[in-house]
């Protein structure tokens, strides 16, 4: 194909977004077809079980959280083309560290914010205490 | 080197690719990894304000809870327009890397309509709810909420600004080398709003209003 791709060397790696495979328009389509097929499956049954009674209810937050996880993995393959291939290691190292970042940020807030609610307490008995 | 030690480095591709790397890599992948590099960094300071979110759900001061406030058929349109517009995007590109401008034209018009309808019904739902008097100022859930939600909203439309220049510079340079770099960061830029989005709706929205 010629594209901006033709500088890349066959034997280094790729950069984010670019696809390994050389396949035609029609394969290159056919995933993108794929990705978003599944994308949608995965959107509808999030919403779905988000408003359903059919489930036993404590378990929706966990299956949601679940299902936004499979979908985000489906568009990094799909739509970003970020893969588990060798020449895609550094795009892949890249984003766990960011995944770690992210994952400290998100649950150490929950954990300490927690803790605080839980430990501290509550705001009349302190006003009552500062009178 | 000796043969056990090649016949080790040829089982191993990541070695033989040491072995056999001569130079720096090209500018398109030193261009696409760097962007790649930001966009994790914006995914950082994202889950800064989801964290924010998550720990100020509960906090309405006595004002309306997201379960009173969110429309969920609303945000499963807003969500439609969004993935397909990003499928559109992914078609456009595709059309970009083989080099045929009507088509990538057409794909980008198409992915930049669905952009700004994502965006209309964002910015109604906004309007109806400063209405309604739950403004971001009324409860520090709705601060973080309009913050959250708001900063993506910012993003989507810097990113159809992005888009036409995008479509612009094809009509004017074509699919040169430096264009094409540009149109590979879009696309990634474009895409990875998609994923945050998919964060959004699940836990603004979906988790928000079981809260």
């Amino acid at each position: 194909m010629t594209n901006g791709r033709q500088e890349i060397d066959h034997h280094i790696d790729i950069a984010p977004g670019d696809e390994h495979l050389e396949g035609g328009i029609r394969e290159r389509v056919l995933g993108y077809l794929t990705g978003l097929g599944l994308a949608i499956l995965l959107t509808a049954t999030s919403f779905f079980v988000a408003g359903t009674d059919l489930v036993w209810q404590p378990s929706i937050p966990v299956a949601l959280v679940v299902l936004a996880i499979a979908q985000m993995g489906v568009h990094l393959v799909f739509f970003l083309h970020i893969t588990t291939g060798a020449d895609n290691t550094n795009n892949v190292l890249a984003l766990a560290f960011g995944v770690l970042i992210v994952m400290l940020v998100i649950g150490g807030s929950l954990w300490i914010m927690a803790n605080l609610n839980h430990n501290m307490m509550p705001m009349d008995q302190l006003m009552r205490m500062q009178r | 080197m000796t043969d056990a030690t090649l016949a080790y480095a040829q089982s191993d591709p990541h070695h033989v690719r040491a072995v056999e790397h001569s130079g720096p890599a090209s500018k398109r992948i030193v261009t696409a990894y760097g962007f790649w590099i930001f966009i994790l960094s914006d995914m950082v300071m994202f889950s800064a304000f989801f964290a924010a979110y998550a720990v100020l759900l509960g906090q309405t001061a006595g004002g309306p809870s997201g379960g009173q406030l969110f429309d969920l058929s609303n945000v499963a349109i807003e969500t439609g327009f969004l993935l397909a517009s990003s499928f559109a995007c992914g078609l456009a590109m595709i059309a970009a890397d083989a080099r045929n401008s009507f088509w990538f034209q057409i794909g980008m018009a198409v992915t930049c309509l669905l952009g700004l309808a994502f965006l209309t019904i964002e910015g109604r739902e906004f309007a109806s709810l400063v209405a309604r008097g739950a403004g971001p100022t009324r409860s520090a859930f709705l601060s973080a909420f309009f913050t959250l939600v708001g900063c993506h909203g910012l993003h989507v439309s810097a990113g159809i600004l992005w888009l036409l220049t995008m479509m612009a510079q094809v009509f004017a340079k074509g699919f040169r080398a430096d264009i094409q770099r540009r149109l590979l960061c879009f696309a990634l830029f474009w895409h990875a709003l998609d994923i945050i989005w998919i964060a959004v709706f699940t836990v603004v929205y979906l988790l928000g209003s079981a809260a």
